[in-house]
C-alpha cells in the first residue's frame, strides 16, 4: 500500500487508555480506542441504526452501542449479540509521532 | 431431544416469534419448527416503522430480522400470510384460515399487540390511520408531505416519534394529549415536559390536557372537535392511543388470560405444551417482583431468546430490567425499569443540559432511570438498578463521581 494511503485522523495523546474518539473525515465517521495503550479504528457508525459508537460503552476490546446495546470486537469488527448481525469495518491504525493515522481505504 | 419436542409451531411472526425460530435453530433444537404470521413480510423489527421507515430513510428490508431466505435455509417452515384461528389442545394442534390444521408437540404463542382504535363519532374515517405494522408505516408515509395538516391524538412514543417523522417531512403537524404532560404512562412529568418542549421547538403544535370529541369531515378536511369546543383542523389523523395484546386465540381455547396471555418467568402458560413470549404476554418478572406487561424491542427480542431455549430444555428465567428507547429529532431517550410511581428523582445535571440522566430512587434503591443524549449512563443504571441495593444520594447526584465506579462498589457491597 502507497503511503499517501495513510490520513492522520487525530492526536495520539487525546486518546488516553480505555476511551473511545469520533473523529469526522469528510463524510466519514470513524471511532479510536485506546486498548492498553494500542490504537484501533473502527466505523463509528453502528451497522445496526443510527449511532455513533464513540458515544457508547467500552468493555475490554469490545464496544457496546449506546443506543440499542449492540455489541463488536473491536479488534476484528465482529457483530457479536443482537440486534447486531452485520460486522463493523475495521482500519489498519499507526502512529507517527503524535499522529494517528488511518487508511480509509 | 425429547419425544414430546419434535415440533415446535410458533404462532405469530413478527420480531418475537422471528427470534424464537432463530433462537431454537441456534440452541440446536432438531426437530420442526413451523412459524405462522399474518404479515406478508418476514420477521422484523418495529422500532424502525415510526422512525427511519417513516421518514422515508431506508428501506422496508432493512427492518428484516434476517433475509427471507434464513427461514428455509434453517429449516424454518414460514408461512407468511397465514393466520392461525383456534388452538385444540386436546388434539394439540391448530388450525388455519387458509383451511388445514397443523399439529405441534410444543405451541409458542408470539402474537404481539395492536393499536388500540378510537372510539368516537367520525372514527372510522378512512384517514383516521394507526401505525402498529410496516403497511400502516408506508401508508401513513404516503400522506407526509410538505404542507399537509396532520393531528396526531396521543402524545406517547408511537405519536410522538410519528410527529417528529411528519415533520421531517414537513408536513404540519399538531398534537393533542388528554393528560398534562406527554409519555405520562411511562416517564415522570418533568421529562414529558422536556419532551414537549423538545417539540414545540421543532415546529408541532402540542396542546396538553384536551380530548377529542368527534372528528368531522368538513369541505374535504377533517375537523376535531374538542371537549373545551376548540377544533383543530386536519388533513389526516393518527391515532397512538396505545396497544391491546392479541389474546383471542389463547382467550378461546381457555388458557389464562389477564390483559395479556399470562405467564410465568419461564414464559409458560397455563397448558404446559403452550408457552408465549413478547408484546401478548403479561409475565411475572423475578427483578421486580411482580408481572408486567411490555411493547418494547428488548421485550421481544430477549424474552422470546429466553423461552425458545426453555423450550429446546434450558432451565433459565428472563430476568432483566425493563428497558426502552425513543428517538425523535436529534434526542435518544432511553428509560431502565418501570415504576408504578417514580417517588424522588436525583439528577447527574437537568434539563438545561444537553446530556442528562435522572434516577427514581425508593427507600434509597435506584427502580429506575432516565437518559437523555446519555446512552453511555445506561449500561451502568441498569446494572445499578439490577442490584436492587441502597446508593448515597449525594454520590449517585455527583458528576464526579462515575456511575460505572459506583455499579461497582455496590456490586461488591
Amino acid at each position: 500500500m502507497a503511503d499517501d494511503n495513510w490520513v492522520t485522523v487525530a492526536k495520539r495523546s487525546a486518546i488516553n487508555p480505555g476511551d473511545v474518539l469520533g473523529v469526522t473525515i469528510g463524510e466519514r465517521e470513524f471511532a479510536l480506542y485506546n486498548l492498553d495503550g494500542e490504537i484501533h479504528a473502527t466505523d463509528n457508525l453502528c451497522t445496526h441504526a443510527y449511532a455513533l459508537l464513540s458515544q457508547g460503552w467500552l468493555d475490554g476490546e469490545v464496544i457496546e452501542c449506546p443506543l440499542h446495546g449492540g455489541r463488536f470486537d473491536i479488534k476484528t469488527g465482529k457483530a457479536l449479540c443482537p440486534p447486531v448481525t452485520e460486522d463493523l469495518k475495521t482500519y489498519k491504525v499507526r502512529v507517527v509521532g503524535d499522529d494517528v493515522q488511518i487508511q480509509p481505504g | 431431544m425429547n419425544e414430546t419436542t419434535r415440533h415446535i409451531v410458533i404462532v405469530g411472526a413478527g420480531h418475537a416469534g422471528g427470534v424464537a425460530a432463530a433462537t431454537l435453530r441456534q440452541t440446536g433444537f432438531a426437530g420442526a419448527i413451523t412459524l405462522i404470521g399474518s404479515e406478508a413480510h418476514p420477521p422484523h423489527e418495529r422500532p424502525p416503522l415510526s422512525k427511519e421507515l417513516l421518514a422515508g430513510a431506508i428501506p422496508v428490508e432493512k427492518t428484516y430480522l434476517r433475509p427471507a431466505a434464513f427461514y428455509s435455509d434453517n429449516n424454518i417452515d414460514f408461512h407468511p400470510g397465514e393466520t392461525a384461528t383456534a388452538i385444540d389442545r386436546t388434539a394439540q394442534r391448530i388450525t388455519l384460515a387458509s383451511g388445514g390444521a397443523i399439529p405441534y408437540d410444543n405451541l409458542l404463542l408470539t402474537t404481539g399487540a395492536r393499536a388500540r382504535r378510537l372510539s368516537l363519532p367520525g372514527a372510522d374515517h378512512k384517514r383516521v390511520l394507526y401505525l402498529r405494522d410496516i403497511t400502516d408505516s408506508l401508508a401513513l408515509r404516503e400522506h407526509l408531505n410538505t404542507g399537509v395538516r396532520v393531528a396526531v391524538i396521543g402524545a406517547g412514543f408511537i405519536g410522538l416519534e410519528a410527529a417528529a417523522a411528519a415533520r421531517k417531512r414537513g408536513a404540519t403537524v399538531t398534537v393533542l394529549e388528554v393528560q398534562r404532560e406527554p409519555l405520562q404512562r411511562v416517564c415522570p412529568p418533568e421529562i414529558g415536559e422536556f419532551m414537549a418542549a423538545l417539540h414545540r421547538r421543532n415546529g408541532v403544535d402540542l396542546r396538553t390536557a384536551i380530548s377529542i370529541t368527534a372528528i368531522v369531515e368538513a369541505d374535504g378536511a377533517l375537523a376535531l372537535r374538542t371537549a373545551d369546543g376548540s377544533a383543530v383542523t386536519a388533513d389526516i389523523v393518527l391515532a397512538g392511543i396505545g396497544a391491546q395484546p392479541n389474546v383471542e386465540l389463547a382467550q378461546a381455547a381457555g388458557l389464562a388470560v389477564d390483559n395479556g396471555v399470562v405467564t410465568d418467568e419461564f414464559g409458560r402458560t397455563s397448558d404446559p405444551h403452550i408457552f408465549a413470549a413478547g408484546d401478548v404476554t403479561r409475565h411475572f418478572n423475578p427483578l421486580l417482583g411482580r408481572k408486567v406487561r411490555l411493547e418494547a424491542w428488548q421485550n421481544a427480542q430477549n424474552q422470546a431468546i429466553a423461552v425458545a431455549k426453555i423450550m429446546a430444555g434450558g432451565n433459565q428465567p428472563y430476568a432483566e430490567v425493563p428497558w426502552f428507547w425513543s428517538d425523535q429529532y436529534d434526542v435518544n431517550l432511553q428509560i431502565a425499569g418501570a415504576p408504578e410511581h417514580w417517588g424522588q428523582l436525583i439528577w447527574r445535571g437537568g434539563p438545561n443540559d444537553k446530556t442528562f440522566t435522572v434516577f427514581a430512587v425508593h427507600d434509597g434503591v435506584p427502580i429506575a432511570a432516565i437518559t437523555m443524549n446519555n446512552g453511555r449512563d445506561m449500561r451502568p443504571a441498569r446494572e445499578l438498578i439490577t442490584r436492587r441495593r441502597p446508593v448515597d444520594p449525594t454520590r449517585l447526584a455527583d458528576f464526579a463521581v462515575k456511575l460505572q465506579d459506583l455499579a461497582k462498589e455496590v456490586g461488591r457491597g
